[in-house]
C-alpha cells in the first residue's frame, strides 16, 4: 500500500515529548539541589506535585472521553515547575491542590495542551499564594542558618547578603530557586539542544536589573541602585533566574514573534522591578509573568514582522 | 559566504546517487505527453490520431504567449489524444505507440555556429524545442528570455543550487557536461549583451564548482559562486538575495531588479536546440530513494510511463511506503505507475518509511520554531490557524500569500502539523476568490 499526502514528505525526528524531556532533564540539577538542601520533604513536595498535575490530566481525558495526552510529558514539566516554586516544608495539600488548579482550571478548561493563556503552575503558584500565604512563605531554614529569611527579603531590608551563597543555594527559598549553578546548568543544556533561545531570559534579567536601579532611584535610594551587591542579589534572588529561564520561555504563553520576545521581556522585567522595590513584598516574578501572559495575544498582533522582499511600511521592494 | 534567513538543514540523501553516471534508456511502448507540462496554457495538438510521426517531429504547438509546444521523443503513431491519470489527477494527453525505430526528423543533430544566429531567432528556436523551467516550476524558457528591456538585464543566473534532497540531476549534468551548460549560458547571454552569468552552486557539489570553474577561469562573462549549503536556497527570490542582494516578494518578477534565472538542465536544452538543432526529447532523472533497487540518474525520453522508467533502472526494492515524483519537500506522492515522465520531473523517489504517517499531528505548543525557519519571514503558525478559520483577510493581511511552499514549516514542526498545506490551501481559495471576482 501506498502513501499519498502533501508535501513535504519528510519529517523532523523532534517531537513535543522530546522537547518536554529536555525541559525535565533541564530541572533536574535544580530539583537534584532542592532535595539535597531541604531533605526528603523536598522530594515529596515535587513527587506530589507531579503526580497530581498527571493524574488530574490523565482522570479529565478519561472522564471527558477524549485522547490520553499525557504521554507527551507536558503535565510531567508543568509538576516539575510547579513543585520547585513551593517551600519543602508546603503540607501536603499545597502541591496537590496546586497540581488539580493548574492542569484542570488553567490548562484543560481552555482546551489543553497549547490553549493556555497563563502558565499553568504559575497560575497554581499565584492560585496558593493568596489562598495559603502562611504556609507558601513559610521558608524553611538551613542547619547552619539562624532565619529562614531569604536573601531578597534581606536585601530589601538593607542588608548586604553573602552572593558566592546565593550562587550554591546555601539559603532559604523555594525548593528550586535557590541554587544559581544548578539554574544556570539547565539554562545552558536548554541553549545547546536548541529547546530554547537566550533572548527572552537575557532581556528579562537585564531589563529587571536597569528597572530597579531607576525605581530605586525614583525612590530616593540612589546607593542602592548602584550598589553591585544589591543588584546582584536581585538577579541571583528570589525566583528571577528560575522564571527567566523556565517560566518566561513557555512556549505557549510568550510570543512567537522575535519582536514580541523582546517586548514580552521587556515587560516583565519592568513588573518585576515595579513588585519587588514598590511591592508590600520582596519577591514579584510570578506576578510579572502571568500578567506579562495575559497580553501576549496582543503583542502578537503589533510584531507581526516584515515579509521577506518588503521594505518599511509595507511597501514593495 | 552569504546566505538567506530561516531555512533547514535537511538528511541530503544525495550520496545514493550522486556517483552514478547518466545511464541512457529507451522509452516504453506507450509514450505519453501530456498537453499541460507547463505554466501556461495547454499546448494544442497538431497531430490527428492514426498519424505517424518522427522523433524531434512537433506534436503540440504553444496555444497562447505564455504556453509550450511538445516534440516527440520517438518515432511511431498517434494512438489516441484522450484524458489520462497524471501526477494530479486526470489531463489530455497525446499517447504515441513507439515503433523502436527512432527514426527522426532530418537536420535533427546537425551543428550550427553560435555566431550566425541572431537574438530573435534564438527565442524562436527556444519556443519551437518546447523548453520550459526544467528546475520543476515548468515556465516557458522563451517568455523568460523576452523581458521587456533585454539591455536592463545585468546577470543571468544559472540556479545549480539543486537543494532538495536526493536529486542529483543537476549535479550529473554538470559533472558529466560541463561544455553544453557553459555554451547554453552563452546563447542566453548574446540575449543580454551587458549580462554577467553567474553559476550559483551550494558548496556540497565540490566536485562541480572545480570541473566549472576550472573551463570557465579564461572566461570573463561567467563566473562561478559556491552557495552555503541549506534548503531552500535553490528558491528564486533567495538565490537572487544571495547573488545579487537584491530581494523581491511575489508582485516582482527577477526581471525586474535586472535579472533572469535559468535551471542547469534549461541552460543544456538550450545549447542543445540552439547549437545542435535537437528540441526537448529527454531529461535527465534521478531514481533515489531508500526504496529503490538501484539508484541513479537517467537520460529518459519525455513520455516515458514510470513503470518502463522504474524497470530499467533496476525496479524497487522491499515494499515501499512512499513514492514521490520530485524532491522530498515539494515533490507529489502518487500511486499510480501509469503517470509519464514530463519536462519537470527531475527525479522520482521510493520511501520505505513514510515520515507523514509515522508521526501523529499533535497540538501546537507554539515553540515558534515555523516563525524562525520560513525563509520569507512569515508568521506560519498564525497563518495556519487563519486558513483553519477560513478568515481569508486575515490570512492576507499577515501576507500568507508570499508563501513560497517551500515545506520548511512543517518539516520542523514538533507537533507535525500540516502547516505549508493548510497555508497551501488557503492561498488557492484567495486566488480563486481573486479570479472570480475579476470575472
Amino acid at each position: 500500500m501506498l502513501n499519498i499526502s502533501n508535501a513535504p514528505h519528510v519529517r523532523t525526528s523532534r517531537t513535543t515529548t522530546t522537547i518536554m524531556a529536555d525541559v525535565i532533564l533541564a530541572l533536574l540539577p535544580a530539583c537534584g539541589v532542592g532535595i539535597w538542601l531541604f531533605g526528603w520533604q523536598a522530594a515529596l513536595v515535587l513527587a506530589l506535585s507531579v503526580g497530581s498535575c498527571v493524574l488530574t490530566e490523565w482522570l479529565y481525558e478519561v472522564l471527558m472521553k477524549k485522547p490520553v495526552t499525557v504521554g507527551d510529558l507536558s503535565a510531567v514539566v508543568t509538576g516539575l515547575i510547579l513543585g520547585v516554586n513551593l517551600p519543602a516544608s508546603a503540607p501536603w495539600y499545597l502541591p496537590v491542590l496546586g497540581g488539580v488548579f493548574a492542569i484542570l482550571v488553567v490548562k484543560m478548561l481552555f482546551g489543553g495542551l497549547g490553549q493556555n493563556f497563563m502558565n499553568p503552575a504559575l497560575a497554581a503558584r499565584c492560585f496558593l499564594m493568596m489562598s495559603f500565604a502562611g504556609q507558601m512563605t513559610a521558608f524553611p531554614a538551613l542547619a547552619d542558618m539562624t532565619s529562614g529569611a531569604t536573601p531578597l527579603a534581606a536585601a530589601k531590608n538593607g542588608e548586604q547578603v553573602d552572593l558566592l551563597q546565593m550562587l550554591l543555594g546555601q539559603h532559604s527559598g523555594t525548593i528550586g530557586e535557590t541554587c544559581a549553578v544548578a539554574i544556570l546548568i539547565g539554562f545552558v543544556y536548554l541553549l545547546i539542544r536548541r529547546v530554547i533561545a537566550a533572548r527572552i531570559p537575557l532581556v528579562y534579567i537585564g531589563s529587571t536589573v536597569l528597572f530597579v536601579m531607576l525605581f530605586q532611584w525614583l525612590n530616593g535610594n540612589p546607593t542602592l541602585a548602584f550598589s553591585a551587591n544589591y543588584l546582584l542579589a536581585q538577579v541571583l534572588g528570589g525566583g528571577l533566574l528560575l522564571g527567566a529561564v523556565f517560566m518566561a520561555t513557555d512556549y505557549v504563553t510568550s510570543p512567537i514573534t522575535k519582536g514580541g520576545q523582546w517586548l514580552y521581556a521587556i515587560l516583565i522585567g519592568f513588573l518585576t522591578a515595579l513588585f519587588r522595590v514598590f511591592g508590600s513584598t520582596a519577591e514579584g516574578v510570578s506576578y510579572a509573568i502571568i500578567i506579562a501572559n495575559l497580553v501576549v495575544p496582543l503583542i502578537e498582533r503589533i510584531t507581526v514582522p516584515r515579509p521577506f522582499g518588503f521594505q518599511k511600511g509595507g511597501k514593495t521592494a | 559566504m552569504k546566505s538567506f534567513r530561516g531555512g533547514v538543514h535537511l538528511y541530503e540523501g544525495k550520496e545514493l546517487s550522486e556517483n552514478r553516471a547518466i545511464q541512457p534508456i529507451k522509452a516504453g511502448k506507450e509514450v505519453i505527453f501530456p498537453l499541460a507540462q507547463h505554466i501556461g496554457a495547454p499546448a494544442k495538438p497538431v497531430v490527428a490520431v492514426g498519424d505517424r510521426v518522427l522523433r524531434g517531429q512537433p506534436i503540440a504547438e504553444p496555444a497562447s504567449f505564455v504556453s509550450a509546444g511538445i516534440c516527440s521523443s520517438v518515432s511511431g503513431t498517434v494512438k489516441a489524444i484522450e484524458e489520462r491519470p497524471l501526477l494530479r489527477g486526470v489531463g489530455d494527453v497525446i499517447v504515441i505507440e513507439n515503433d523502436n525505430q527512432y527514426e527522426t526528423v532530418a537536420g535533427v543533430g546537425d551543428k550550427r555556429d553560435l555566431s550566425t544566429v541572431t537574438a530573435e531567432d534564438i527565442r524562436r528556436i527556444v519556443a519551437e524545442a518546447g523548453i520550459v523551467g526544467m528546475g520543476g516550476a515548468g515556465f516557458p524558457s522563451a517568455v523568460k528570455l523576452a523581458p521587456k528591456n533585454p539591455e536592463d538585464i545585468r546577470y543571468l543566473i544559472i540556479n545549480a543550487a539543486e537543494c532538495e534532497p536526493y536529486l542529483t540531476c543537476d549535479y550529473r549534468l554538470m559533472v558529466e557536461r560541463p561544455e553544453k551548460l557553459i555554451g547554453g549560458i552563452h546563447v542566453m547571454l548574446k540575449l543580454f549583451p551587458h549580462a554577467k552569468g553567474i553559476i550559483a552552486v551550494e558548496d556540497n557539489k565540490p566536485e562541480a564548482i572545480a570541473v566549472l570553474k576550472r573551463l570557465t577561469a579564461e572566461d570573463d562573462r561567467i563566473e562561478v559562486r559556491a552557495l552555503k549549503t541549506k534548503y531552500p536556497q535553490g528558491g528564486e527570490r533567495l538565490i537572487l538575495h544571495v547573488i545579487t542582494g537584491a530581494d523581491i516578494n511575489s508582485r516582482k518578477l527577477p526581471a525586474d531588479v535586472g535579472c533572469v534565472v535559468q535551471n542547469v538542465s534549461t541552460s543544456v536544452a538550450v545549447y542543445e536546440a540552439v547549437c545542435e538543432n535537437t528540441p526537448l526529447m529527454s531529461r535527465i532523472v534521478t531514481m533515489s530513494g531508500e526504496g529503490m533497487a538501484q539508484p541513479g540518474n537517467f537520460e529518459v525520453p519525455l513520455g516515458t510511463k514510470f513503470a518502463d522508467l522504474l524497470e530499467a533502472a533496476g525496479g524497487l526494492k522491499d515494499e515501499p511506503e512512499k513514492l514521490v515524483a520530485g524532491g522530498p519537500m515539494t515533490g507529489t506522492s502518487f500511486v499510480d505507475m501509469r503517470v509519464p515522465v514530463t519536462k519537470t520531473s527531475g527525479g522520482f523517489l521510493a520511501f520505505l518509511h513514510d515520515d507523514v504517517s509515522a508521526r501523529p499531528i499533535t497540538a501546537c505548543i507554539r515553540c515558534g520554531r515555523c516563525l524562525s525557519v520560513c525563509p520569507e519571514n512569515l508568521v506560519p503558525q498564525i497563518l495556519a490557524v487563519s486558513a483553519g478559520y477560513e478568515q481569508f483577510d486575515k490570512f492576507e493581511d499577515l501576507n500568507g500569500m508570499e508563501c513560497v511552499e517551500c515545506g520548511c514549516c512543517s518539516y520542523v514542526c514538533p507537533a507535525h502539523r500540516p502547516l505549508t498545506q493548510s497555508i497551501k490551501r488557503a492561498k488557492t481559495a484567495v486566488q480563486a476568490a481573486r479570479r472570480a471576482q475579476k470575472k
